[in-house]
């Protein structure tokens, strides 16, 4: 079973976000890097790139297939996970954790609550097996 | 393989591939794969292991140790009769005359009238009047049927072989963990085989020939005893390896996977298998078309890209160069290489070492150089990547 993290909020499209005190850090959680398979090249986006809610703003691309990542929610990038250019294969191993792809700050903090929660996500995840 | 099928090139949202629907067949080593924890696709109607958690470390484990692959939805066909030998120099563009001891194998295609490939296929000579076939999952059942339309004349019969089951073990390590794994005779067989041979211990075969490029072997057995085979090579450290490993292993070897880099619609001529194309003045199935295409000029040719920089080749991109558009009939990423890599087929003016502009992901244009297969070759880069750092 894929692991959902109780502390993170998730999107439909399977990215995770965590809260570090004004900023967020985006992934794409572990069913999604189970599906994908083993990655080979991580897109992001440069630091102080203006995402809009739900559009692309990074591609992971697997052995198996390209995939886009949204934006969670409106707001700037701030740093990027440049380690994962040498180490793509962390998503897989550590996607919550190492393999974080990138922090944002968003326009408005508030926006999160539009994200799934945990049990949310798990469910999602059981209409999708 | 079945891995484009999920990937389709597109910019796709997450995980909106779909994995298994129906349940297809399964072979008597399904279990074996459930255990140990595989990702199971559909692939020639069989439910198949994609990998085992990581596609890349079961590439690396074929090149540096062993690995064994479950190949159980390949089907063998006996050929049976004492019109066997020239029924099948009728019956294929290679020509079985050129196995002259039993035991000896022959990669070949098999044509319909027009010289499009019905499927490409392993013959093994057994007996004067026994010839074995093993043929691909997806084209068997079309094949039986043409081997059977076609045996008119001949003294033969045509017998499916859906009660053995095949395992390939390969890599530097596979014949070392065979002299525990294997019984004690079929040991003592392999070891006396040449490269593309194959022979009976009891009613166990074993044969010198695979699918990745490197040194190894593939064992014909019973069904009912296939799963003990595996697991005494997973004992010895033999790693489990599935169709992704498989599909970027054959690739670095420049192996061409029925279905993507030819089919019905394509000749030998034109997916870089002349050399599997004995014309001689035999009569073949097939033959007349080949004479002709050749007569006219073979327009399209099959070679290999790599990439100049980062990005993964997908099957079904298009390319251009000079010379105009081609197509990736098969593509990935290359885990020894760490470079994309695929087959192209491209115009015939197109030569090795031109560059070309691949279409990647939508506004995406990957820089490429053509060059000749294999890739990798017994865990070596044959490919000259100097001056073109990622």
């Amino acid at each position: 079973m894929s692991k959902v993290p109780g502390d993170l909020r998730y999107t439909k499209s399977h990215e995770w976000v965590r809260v570090e005190g004004q900023a967020l850090v985006v992934g794409i959680t572990d069913h999604a890097q189970d599906l994908m398979g083993d990655m080979v090249f991580i897109e992001l986006p440069r630091p102080g790139t203006r995402l809009a809610a739900g559009k692309e703003c990074a591609v992971v691309e697997s052995v198996k297939a390209a995939s886009d990542v949204y934006a969670p929610v409106a707001g700037e990038v701030t740093m990027i996970n440049e380690a994962l250019a040498n180490a793509p294969e962390t998503l897989n191993t550590d996607p919550y954790g190492n393999g974080w792809l990138f922090t944002m700050k968003p326009a408005d903090p508030a926006s999160l609550q539009g994200l799934l929660d945990a049990p949310a996500y798990e469910a999602l995840l059981a209409s999708e097996a | 393989m079945i891995v484009d099928t999920l990937a389709a090139v597109g910019r796709e949202p997450l995980c909106v591939e779909r994995e298994i629907s129906l349940m297809g067949h399964r072979t008597p080593l399904y279990e074996e794969h459930v255990k140990a924890g595989a990702r199971m696709v559909d692939f020639g109607g069989f439910d198949m292991p994609l990998h085992y958690g990581s596609q890349i470390a079961e590439h690396h484990a074929v090149r540096r140790h062993a690995g064994i692959f479950d190949v159980s939805h390949m089907r063998a066909v006996e050929v049976q009769g004492a019109d066997a030998r020239p029924y099948l120099r009728y019956l294929l563009a290679n020509d079985v005359d050129k196995l002259g001891v039993p035991g000896k194998a022959l990669y070949g295609c098999l044509l319909n009238e027009d010289g499009g490939v019905l499927d490409d296929l392993i013959v093994y000579y057994l007996a004067p009047d026994w010839f074995r076939l093993v043929v691909n999952a997806g084209p068997a059942e079309g094949d039986i049927a043409w081997l059977r339309a076609h045996t008119g004349r001949f003294a033969v019969a045509i017998t499916p072989r859906p009660d053995l089951a095949m395992v390939a073990v390969q890599g530097p390590h596979a014949e070392q963990a065979a002299a525990q794994a294997l019984a004690g005779g079929e040991y003592e067989a392999l070891m006396r085989l040449a490269p593309f041979q194959g022979a009976f211990a009891g009613d166990t075969f074993v044969a010198r020939t695979g699918y990745t490029g490197e040194a190894g072997f593939e064992v014909l057995i019973d069904a009912r005893e296939v799963a003990a085979l595996w697991r005494r090579f997973v004992a010895q450290g033999v790693v489990p390896a599935g169709l992704g490993a498989r599909d970027t292993l054959r690739l670095e070897a420049g192996m061409n996977l029925y279905g993507h880099d030819m089919d019905a619609t394509v000749s030998p001529l034109e997916s870089g298998l002349a050399w599997t194309v004995s014309l001689g003045d035999r009569e073949f199935i097939g033959r007349a078309a080949l004479v002709r295409e050749r007569e006219r000029g073979v327009a399209r040719r099959l070679t290999g890209v790599v990439l100049r920089g980062p990005g993964v080749v997908r099957s079904g991109q298009g390319l251009r160069g000079a010379w105009g558009p081609g197509v990736v009939t098969s593509g990935s990423f290359s885990p020894t290489l760490s470079r994309g890599i695929g087959l192209v087929r491209v115009p015939g003016a197109a030569a090795d070492g031109d560059v070309c502009e691949l279409a990647g992901r939508p506004g995406q244009v990957l820089e490429a150089r053509l060059v000749a297969p294999p890739f990798v070759r017994q865990g070596r880069a044959l490919i000259d990547l100097e001056g073109e750092g990622r």
